[in-house]
């Protein structure tokens, strides 16, 4: 399988033009940068949004400070767009496309993407995107204030001269077209581009996490797309898909958007988890324990998902002899990430630990998600769900799952290859104090929530102080009003750090952190083809301190002879190419 | 987490806290243990007590078993949990028994409307009884048939332990049995448009006599 021309620059002489080589770039790694940090500047804009519905949850009616009075309808539109922000235009562009982007190239040995100029494309229409959403706030008729899961008849019929509702609409679709585009080069550039002598069973983890989220991006995503242009042509053409008074039904927009949605979380998560896999490696000097079984374990995660959507309709009006099976797929879904949770506690058990930012912000995202997955349980049980349902307590239980996914294992990923993006490290002191204050206010921020939600807080309420039930929580809303200020003030020391360290910080060298993956045993930063010579993969990803040989991690294109020590590595180690 | 559930007021509320309880329990247990570990590593094989990393690849079954076995156990618990979650889903919600009391609530932007059978005691005829609160006797099995004006609302009360959302377009029963009387709120725990967020009606549940005598004397009920 191992393409014979993987190796060959063919990606022709580097562009000279300023233009052409930072703004229409192809070259991966550039539009990583692009990718990353539209991502980045969104996760501002979405936790400026958060800061602004929050004040209005702990202070009601109180003018936010920089912002002013928040109305009803204000209020619907913020936490819409913060949901679709965060989802679509942070965590999909970092996770997905930045990192995927960045590392699938450097990762498979080879000089860019199978289809740099498809790869462009993605990010121009990307970015085009981005301006969509951010307008859909002022567009003319009203913002759409109808959450980011868009049920009907509300997006339709109920707010029917809000073009909000259908530039976000527009936006979400142009950003599929995005991502479609970019699955269809991660998929061929891992399986038709990987450098001379690399099988399949040689891709780093997270290069397998890429494939197999994109996969599961493309079979969940049309089913969507059929579902939002029904909604468009019930607002704007007199259909009635959704309208039962001709013969729709709501809920199969819900069917529709959940069968995307729920897959659309393990998208996210997948790769995640592929960033934090790497880095255990590197930062435990140990292989990564069951790699195979991993794989498997989230191919198996991977179609489970597609039938376990019904569990955010346990309470929809369903029919009720519906929501034991859904319940139950829903609830097995935990038996395949356990093993690949479980695989990576115990990469840790028995390595030979080196602590560095990137392994503490990765532990974080372990130990944090944790509790996002175990609360997922509570709302994954039907029977529980009918409480839950809708509740503060869903709320928090997303956020410990997405925090994770989308701020701390991009920003574990963000120290670890920071060094090879920019050839410098970043400082270690600035990133503990960035690591400790977030990981400190996002608890402050959401472990209030789960409290409110089992007191009944209900969720996408303006106003818990008009609710009887709910005026004693009013402390615990200041409290994670608090959190979440915090959280974005422990934002200053990243970004402090971040253009510090890229003008002043320490030259890196190619493999700071000893690390055995492909994309280590590149220039930092890689020039433009990436590889100085052709790449030629001998052995699996992670062969640190294979037994009988001195060094604690050996190249997956090291050379036999070149490896001081000597001694051979044990056989099942040295794979052969496939 | 210091968590406490708004005191129970209906037949069913206990087991569904019950099962929340028991899948705390569970789940806690395996948080506790997968933190501990994780972190127990993280200590016991730091760089100054273990030089070198030993060399478990697990790709055969014995050292796979390692996260293997404890996979099989959460599937055991999974199942566990799906068996009382079944359990208790089937109880609430999928056996609506016929009620002593039958009332017919419209959902709309921006609040419920709620009808009695009126003298008839049959519900949808021209006699029907409206309120603007609903008005249920303690210890009696109320039966509601939901209908939903406009968008999809949902009919929530914490105390209960009941939601259920309303969907336009079809007709969906929910039952419950208060047990205490008193004075709750019915919230909607739907996006709904503007005024979601102050959406809501009272629920008042007055003992057997005295609901009896303001239904007779309102002509809900027969
Ligand atoms: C800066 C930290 C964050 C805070 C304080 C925050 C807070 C909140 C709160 C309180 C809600 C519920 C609002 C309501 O129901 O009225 C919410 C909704 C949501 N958040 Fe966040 N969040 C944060 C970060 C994130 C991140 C990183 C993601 C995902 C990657 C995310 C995704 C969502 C989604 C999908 C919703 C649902 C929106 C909806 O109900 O339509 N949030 N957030
Ligand atoms: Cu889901
Ligand atoms: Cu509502």
């Amino acid at each position: 399988m191992g393409d014979a021309d993987g190796g060959h620059p063919m990606s022709g002489p580097a562009p000279t033009s300023f233009w052409r080589r930072y703004v229409f770039s192809t070259d991966h790694k550039v539009i990583a940068k692009q990718y990353l940090f539209t991502g980045v500047a969104m996760a501002f804009v979405g936790g400026l949004l958060a800061y602004v519905f929050r004040s209005q949850l702990a202070w009601p009616g109180e003018p936010v400070p920089g912002w002013g009075p928040v109305g009803l309808d204000e209020y619907n539109a913020l936490v819409t767009l913060h949901g679709m922000i965060m989802v679509f235009w942070v965590a999909m562009p970092v996770l997905v496309a930045g990192f995927g982007n960045l590392l699938i190239p450097l990762m498979v040995g080879t000089d860019d993407m199978a289809f740099p100029r498809l790869n462009m494309l993605s990010f121009w229409i990307f970015f085009l995107s981005t301006l969509l959403v951010v307008a859909s706030f002022f567009a003319p008729g009203g913002p759409p204030g109808t959450g980011w899961t868009l049920y009907p008849p509300l997006s339709t019929s109920g707010m029917p001269g809000a073009w909000g509702v259908d530039v976000l609409v527009l936006a979400v679709a142009l950003e599929f077209a995005a991502f479609l585009m970019g699955g269809i080069n991660f998929l061929t550039t891992a399986i038709n581009k990987r450098a001379r002598g690399m099988g399949m069973w040689d891709l780093p983890l997270f290069v397998w996490e890429e494939i197999i989220a994109s996969i599961v991006f493309m079979l969940s995503v049309g089913p969507l797309i059929a579902g939002a242009l029904m909604l468009l042509a019930d607002r704007h053409f007199g259909t009635g898909f959704y309208d039962p008074r001709a013969g729709g039904d709501p809920l199969l927009f819900q069917h529709l958007f959940w069968f995307f949605g729920h897959p659309e979380v393990y998208v996210l998560l997948l790769p995640a988890l592929g960033i934090v896999a790497e880095i255990f490696c590197a930062g435990a000097r140990k292989t990564l324990f069951g790699y195979r079984t991993i794989v498997w374990a989230t191919i198996v995660a991977g179609l489970l998902s597609f039938i376990v959507w019904a569990h955010h309709q346990f309470v929809a009006g369903i029919d009720p002899r519906l929501a034991a099976p859904f319940s139950l797929t829903t609830i097995l879904i935990s038996v395949p990430f356990s093993i690949t949770i479980f695989a990576l506690i115990a990469t840790l058990w028995g390595g030979s630990i080196r602590f560095s930012l990137p392994l503490a912000w990765a532990v974080a995202m372990v130990a944090e998600f944790l509790l996002g997955g175990v609360t997922g349980i509570v709302n994954g049980s039907a029977a529980a769900d009918i409480y839950v349902h809708d509740s503060y307590f869903v709320v928090a239980h997303f956020h410990y799952t997405l925090v994770p996914i989308a701020l701390f294992a991009p920003l574990a990923g963000f120290y670890f290859w920071f060094p090879k993006m920019t050839g410098r490290m970043l400082d270690a002191r600035l990133g503990l104090l960035h690591l400790v204050a977030t990981v400190v206010f996002f608890n402050v921020t959401f472990l209030p929530q789960f409290a409110l939600g089992m007191m009944g807080m209900h969720r996408r309420i303006a106003n818990p102080a008009a609710f009887e039930f709910l005026r004693e929580g009013m402390p615990l809303q200041e409290l994670s009003t608090v959190g979440v200020i915090g959280l974005l003030v422990s934002q200053a020391p990243f970004v402090v750090n971040l253009v510090w360290s890229w003008l002043r910080g320490p030259v890196a060298g190619a493999n700071p952190w000893r690390a055995t993956t492909l994309d280590w045993q590149c220039p930092s930063p890689p020039p433009h083809g990436n590889f100085e010579r052709e790449v030629v993969v001998r052995r699996g990803p992670y062969v640190y301190s294979p037994p009988g040989s001195a060094e604690d991690f050996v190249p997956q294109d090291a050379p036999d002879a070149e490896r001081a020590g000597g001694g051979a590595v044990p056989s099942p180690l040295v794979q052969p190419a496939e | 987490m210091p968590h406490h559930l708004p005191e129970v007021a209906s037949t069913f509320a206990p087991a569904i806290d019950g099962h929340i309880a028991l899948i705390y329990v569970v789940c806690g247990v395996w948080l506790a243990a997968a933190e501990i570990a994780l972190f127990w590593a993280l200590f016991r094989y730091r760089r100054g007590a273990s030089p070198r990393a030993a060399w478990m690849p697990a790709d055969g079954a014995r050292q796979a078993a390692w996260v293997l076995v404890p996979a099989a156990a959460v599937l055991g618990f999974d199942l566990f949990i799906e068996w009382d979650s079944a359990r208790v889903w089937a109880h609430v919600k999928e056996r609506t028994p016929r009620g002593n009391v039958e009332v017919r609530m419209t959902a709309r932007q921006f609040g419920f409307d709620f009808h009695y059978p009126g003298p008839d005691g049959r519900l949808g005829t021209t006699d029907d009884v409206a309120s603007r609160e609903l008005r249920v006797p303690a210890g009696r099995i109320v039966r509601l048939e939901m209908e939903s004006a406009d968008v999809v609302h949902a009919f929530y009360v914490p105390e209960l332990r009941l939601k259920q959302d309303i969907v336009p377009g079809r007709r969906i029963a929910a039952w419950f049995e208060p047990t205490r009387p008193g004075r709750y709120t019915i919230a909607c725990a739907e996006l709904c448009g503007v005024a979601h967020s102050l959406m809501q009606a009272p629920l008042l549940v007055e003992p057997v006599e005295a609901w009896r005598r303001w239904a007779t004397q309102t002509g809900a009920i027969r």
